[in-house]
C-alpha cells in the first residue's frame, strides 16, 4: 500500500514538474494520470492486458477510489464561505447547471445511440 | 479540574478536530446513503458537507481553521486523480470496440456541458469568476478544481457546483434518456459519465456493467478533454 501511494505521488509530482517546465494548461495530477495510463499500456504489451496492473497497485487504487467521495468533503464544506455568492447568483447558477446538464446528457445519449448501432 | 469550556476551546483549535469531524460526518452520511439503497438524493458528499457546515456555523469555527485539519484528506485528491488511470486502463478494451462513436459523441457532450454552462451563466448575468467556476462543473472534482484555479474561478465554489451537477445528472439523467428512447447501455453510460462524472458513473453501474464501464471511460476522457480545452479557450 505505502510503496504504491509513493508511486502515485511520484507520478503526480512528475506531472506537476512537466506542467511547470512546459507551461501546459492541464493540472499536474491529470498529467500524472495520463503518464500512468501510458505506463500501463506499455507494460501491458509485455504482460498482457490482464496482468498489466500489479496487484499492490490495484489494491491501493481500490482503497483510494473506494472512498473517493470522502476526499471531496473538505473542499465541499467551503460552500459556507460562498453562501452569499450562491444566493446572489442563484438564478444564473441554477439555469447553467440544470440547462447544460440536461442538454449534454441528451446530446451524448442520442449521438452515441445513433453512431454506435451494433451491426 | 479544567472547565469544560476551556477544554472545548483547546480542542476546537487543534487541527485534529477538523480531521476527525470530517471522517465521522462522512461515515455517518455514507451509512445513511447505503441504508436508503444508494438513492441519488442521499448523496454522502452532499449530506456530510451540510452536516459539517452546520457544525462550523453553530460553533463559530472559521472554515480556515477547520481546513487546517481537513487538508490532510483534501491532499489525497491528487494521488486519487492519478489512480483514475487504473479503471481507465481496464476500460480501454471496451473503448476500442465503440471508438468511432465515442470519438464524436464524447467531445460533443463535453462541449455542450461546458459551453452550455458558460453561455447560460453569461445570459443570466453571472459574474466572471462564477462563470469560470461553472465552466468545468461536469468533470470529476480534482480535475475541475484544478481547471477552475487556472482560469480564474473559485476552486471551492467549483467543488460545490461539481457535486450539484453530479446529483442533478444522476437524478434527472436516466429518466431523460428513457424519454428520448436511448436504451443502448453504451450510450446511457457515455452520457452519464461525461455530463455527471463520478456520481453519474455510480448511477450508471446500477443500470449494469456495460453502462458503468462506458461511464467510467467517459468520465476519464471528459476530464482530460475539458482540462485541455477550457484553459485554451479562456
Amino acid at each position: 500500500m505505502l510503496p504504491m501511494l509513493a508511486l502515485l505521488l511520484v507520478f503526480q509530482l512528475a506531472g506537476e514538474a512537466l506542467r511547470h517546465a512546459l507551461a501546459l494548461p492541464v493540472p499536474g495530477p491529470v498529467i500524472g494520470m495520463v503518464a500512468l495510463l501510458l505506463t500501463l499500456v506499455v507494460r501491458g504489451w509485455w504482460t498482457g492486458p490482464a496482468a498489466a496492473v500489479p496487484e499492490p497497485l490495484a489494491r491501493a487504487t481500490n482503497a483510494l477510489l473506494g472512498h473517493l467521495s470522502l476526499l471531496f468533503v473538505p473542499a465541499g464544506v467551503g460552500v459556507m464561505t460562498h453562501l452569499a455568492l450562491l444566493a446572489d447568483e442563484a438564478v444564473p447558477i441554477a439555469a447553467a447547471l440544470i440547462g447544460s446538464s440536461l442538454a449534454a446528457i441528451a446530446v451524448g445519449g442520442v449521438l452515441m445511440a445513433r453512431l454506435g448501432r451494433r451491426p | 479540574m479544567e472547565d469544560l469550556a476551556d477544554i472545548w476551546v483547546y480542542l476546537a483549535r487543534d487541527p485534529l478536530f477538523g480531521l476527525t469531524l470530517t471522517l465521522i460526518a462522512y461515515l455517518a452520511a455514507d451509512r445513511l446513503y447505503r441504508a436508503l439503497g444508494l438513492h441519488p438524493l442521499a448523496n454522502p458528499v452532499l449530506w456530510a458537507v451540510v452536516a459539517l457546515a452546520g457544525v462550523l456555523w453553530a460553533t463559530g469555527i472559521p472554515y480556515d481553521r477547520y481546513f487546517e485539519g481537513a487538508q490532510f484528506i483534501h491532499v489525497l485528491l491528487g494521488p486519487a486523480t492519478v489512480a483514475l488511470a487504473v479503471p481507465l486502463y481496464r476500460a480501454l478494451e471496451t473503448l476500442r470496440r465503440s471508438a468511432r462513436a465515442v470519438a464524436v459523441a464524447l467531445p460533443a457532450t463535453v462541449l455542450v456541458a461546458s459551453l452550455g454552462a458558460i453561455a447560460l451563466g453569461l445570459l443570466f448575468g453571472a459574474s466572471d469568476s462564477t462563470v469560470a467556476s461553472l465552466a468545468p462543473k461536469a468533470v470529476t472534482t480534482p480535475i475541475a478544481m484544478g481547471i477552475s484555479e487556472r482560469i480564474g474561478g473559485l476552486p471551492s465554489l467549483t467543488a460545490v457546483l461539481v457535486i450539484l451537477t453530479g446529483i442533478l445528472g444522476g437524478v434527472l439523467g436516466p429518466p431523460l434518456l428513457s424519454a428520448l428512447r436511448v436504451r443502448d447501455p453504451r450510450a446511457r453510460g457515455l452520457a452519464l459519465g461525461a455530463a455527471a462524472h463520478g456520481i453519474g458513473t455510480a448511477r450508471a453501474f446500477h443500470e449494469g456493467a456495460e453502462t458503468g464501464a462506458h461511464a467510467s471511460l467517459a468520465m476519464g476522457l471528459a476530464g482530460v478533454l475539458t482540462a485541455v480545452l477550457l484553459p485554451l479557450l479562456w
